[in-house]
């Protein structure tokens, strides 16, 4: 884009660029602030001299110290990060595989079997979790890990399904038909050629399956009862609200906490992620 | 080594389509045999089958002394370049030669060994440790054929291998791709829609159409004995010309005539053309066998045409001209002077007129 008038750029470009920005990292900011802000600051009127919304003068790491002694934050984190990594696992094991069979492989009812599991994503979670809660309890899996690394693959299965037919329909088919004139099975192109190539793709893949199973929340809530077994967001939301009262620096240091892991990941592979939903292989 | 001999090959899609008609080839040991066709003729399918990436509908492909119907690529002794080279993109250019011989569980000096050779035989030993997408499009075209060579394949399989290539770049790979032939021995099958590379680079051409082989023969038979109107016009650039002609008899010769046009069937083609007296067919004259007409030019092989279009390339002049309803092209001496709207006389060669067939189109 090519701005001759340098105001021009600073009113068309600098000005919403800045706005958007403000807009969306405000609520960041809130929470990073709340976190740090000691409790008579926290609980003093707007309307008091001393006032500061916005920023602190007392920092303190209390509610950080506070929730990882007296709750079980640091159990809720180790639950939701072996819930999201083992159902990232296991639903981008078969996504690949039925993402490279839908784009490859010619066989009967590929087509529609493509358009089934498109559908099944679009079934709202809200409704499946009925249906899945009774599988789940005849299963007798309830209150166990393993009720959400079964169940998020439902949603995640179809998603990096078909995120990855996309990018692996980019792939030249001549990438493969070589290996296998150089020696490779069918089998050992995919892997050793096709997979490979196919990294941006996978990474995004997993990055959203990851997030998409750390934040997951109501499916969380339904199959996990013990204090001891939750996840990060439904452990902050159910703990850290007794009765009616907030414990709003003890549960914004939980936000912040669990959403590090997530921002971490992002900025790691935040390349790979828009080369994967964008990006396409030259030969 | 191993000679190349497709049996009645068909290839149907879905039943509906036929790619190819019932094919039949026979490429000897250490033959380069081009195939030529315009696209959606069935010269990259019948490759594929050969390659074992497509399956045949029916007939029997056999490589050396083996029925490969049934193999898989794999296992056909043979490698292929494709028209985008298909370089794995995250290996380098040392390990995309060397895959095909990792697969095939080589020991790790004999790799380095015949990696070493081919990068020396196609100059790219400064290029091994380089990835495909740091490379020029020619130095990627050199890559693709190091991968095939290593291999010691018995027999190579070109896909237009050099479409993607500029045009200078071009005539140098084809001159590079015949010494290489020359130097492996191995037997190639190459495919491609270009008529001058056919030409120039196979031992024996064939030419497809529509699913169906139209004819196989060395480069010089295809251009002087076209067996039909099909290939007369594929092979040579500018195309040859053709008129529609009525066969008459008259005053003991027969005559090929139409609006503007009238020349006596040369003595070596009446015989086959006598039973065609009376009847539609189509006289074809390539560009050099029409001439300006000098005085000693016998007047049965003489008409008067009009000057179009003036095309001076240098070593020779076209001339695009009118003769009645019908436009041909002369290819003629630089050194004539001849400019548009000129009214012209032109002379046929007569050993160099063919003749085919008004419905079926073969040569007479």
């Amino acid at each position: 884009m090519v701005i001759e008038r340098k105001w021009k750029k600073v009113v068309y470009f600098y000005v919403p660029l800045a706005l958007f920005i403000l807009f969306t990292l405000f609520p960041f900011y809130w929470m990073a602030v709340t976190a740090l802000r000691p409790d008579p600051e926290l609980y003093r009127s707007w309307r008091a001299s001393n006032a500061t919304p916005f920023w602190t003068l007392e920092p303190t790491f209390e509610h950080f110290v506070g929730l990882l002694q007296t709750t079980a934050f640091p159990q809720w984190l180790w639950n939701t990060m072996l819930i999201a990594i083992v159902s990232t696992v296991i639903s981008l094991i078969c996504g690949m595989f039925a993402g490279y069979a839908l784009a490859r492989l010619k066989f009967k009812g590929s087509e529609f079997l493509g358009t089934a599991i498109f559908i099944t994503y679009l079934v709202p979670q809200t409704l499946l979790f009925i249906p899945l809660a009774d599988i789940i309890r005849n299963m007798h899996l309830g209150n166990t890990p393993w009720a959400l690394m079964l169940t998020y693959p439902t949603i995640l299965i179809p998603f990096c399904t078909w995120l990855l037919m996309g990018y692996f329909k980019t792939i030249p088919k001549e990438l493969e038909e070589c290996a296998r004139i150089d020696g490779a099975t069918r089998f050992g192109a995919m892997v050793r050629i096709i997979f490979p190539v196919a990294v941006p793709g996978i990474l995004s893949a997993g990055i959203f399956a990851f997030t998409l199973s750390w934040n997951e929340f109501i499916y969380a809530l339904v199959f996990l009862s013990s204090v001891e077994n939750k996840t990060v967001p439904v452990g902050v939301v159910s703990e850290l609200i007794r009765g009616d009262i907030f414990f709003w620096g003890q549960l914004m240091a939980g936000a912040l906490l669990g959403s590090v892991p997530v921002a971490l990941v992002y900025s790691f592979f935040v390349e790979y992620y828009v080369a994967g939903l964008t990006g396409s292989v030259k030969g | 080594m191993a000679e190349v001999i497709l049996t009645g090959v068909n290839k149907w899609y879905d039943a509906h389509v036929h790619a190819v008609k019932d094919v039949n080839l026979h490429a000897h040991d250490r033959e380069f045999m081009v195939f030529v066709g315009p696209s959606g003729c069935g010269k990259t399918t019948t490759l594929r089958m050969i390659a074992g990436l497509e399956e045949i509908s029916s007939g029997e492909i056999r490589i050396g002394p083996r029925i490969v119907n049934d193999l898989p690529p794999m296992d056909r002794d043979i490698a292929m370049v494709f028209q985008n080279y298909a370089l794995y993109p995250h290996k380098s250019v040392y390990d995309n030669m060397a895959f095909g011989l990792q697969m095939r569980k080589f020991a790790k000096e004999e790799i380095a060994k015949r990696v070493k050779e081919a990068a020396a035989i196609l100059g790219i030993e400064p290029l091994l440790q380089r990835k495909p997408r740091q490379l020029s499009g020619g130095q990627r075209q050199r890559v693709a054929l190091g991968r095939a060579i290593v291999r010691h394949p018995s027999l190579f399989l070109f896909d237009e291998p050099l479409s993607n290539l500029d045009a200078k770049l071009r005539v140098q790979m084809r001159v590079e791709l015949k010494r290489l032939h020359e130097r492996l021995e191995t037997t190639a099958i190459y495919v491609t829609h270009d008529q001058v590379e056919a030409m120039t680079l196979g031992d024996r051409v064939v030419v497809m159409k529509d699913g169906v082989v139209q004819q196989v023969g060395e480069p010089m038979e295809l251009y002087g004995k076209p067996a039909n109107k099909f290939v007369a016009g594929f092979i040579g650039s500018p195309a040859m010309n053709f008129a529609e002609v009525t066969i008459a008899e008259s005053a003991g010769a027969l005559w090929a005539e139409a609006t503007g046009i009238r020349v006596k069937v040369p003595p070596a083609s009446t015989a086959a053309m006598r039973p065609h007296t009376g009847k539609h067919a189509t006289l074809g004259v390539r560009p050099e066998a029409l001439r300006l007409a000098n005085g000693s030019d016998p007047a049965e092989y003489v008409f008067d045409a009009t000057v179009d279009v003036v095309e001076p390339l240098g070593a020779e002049i076209l001339l695009n001209i009118s003769a009645g309803p019908h436009a041909l092209v002369a290819r003629v001496d630089p050194g004539v002077t001849v400019k548009m709207h000129d009214k012209v006389r032109l002379a046929f060669d007569p050993a160099k007129l063919h003749f085919f067939d008004h419905s079926s189109e073969a040569a007479l």
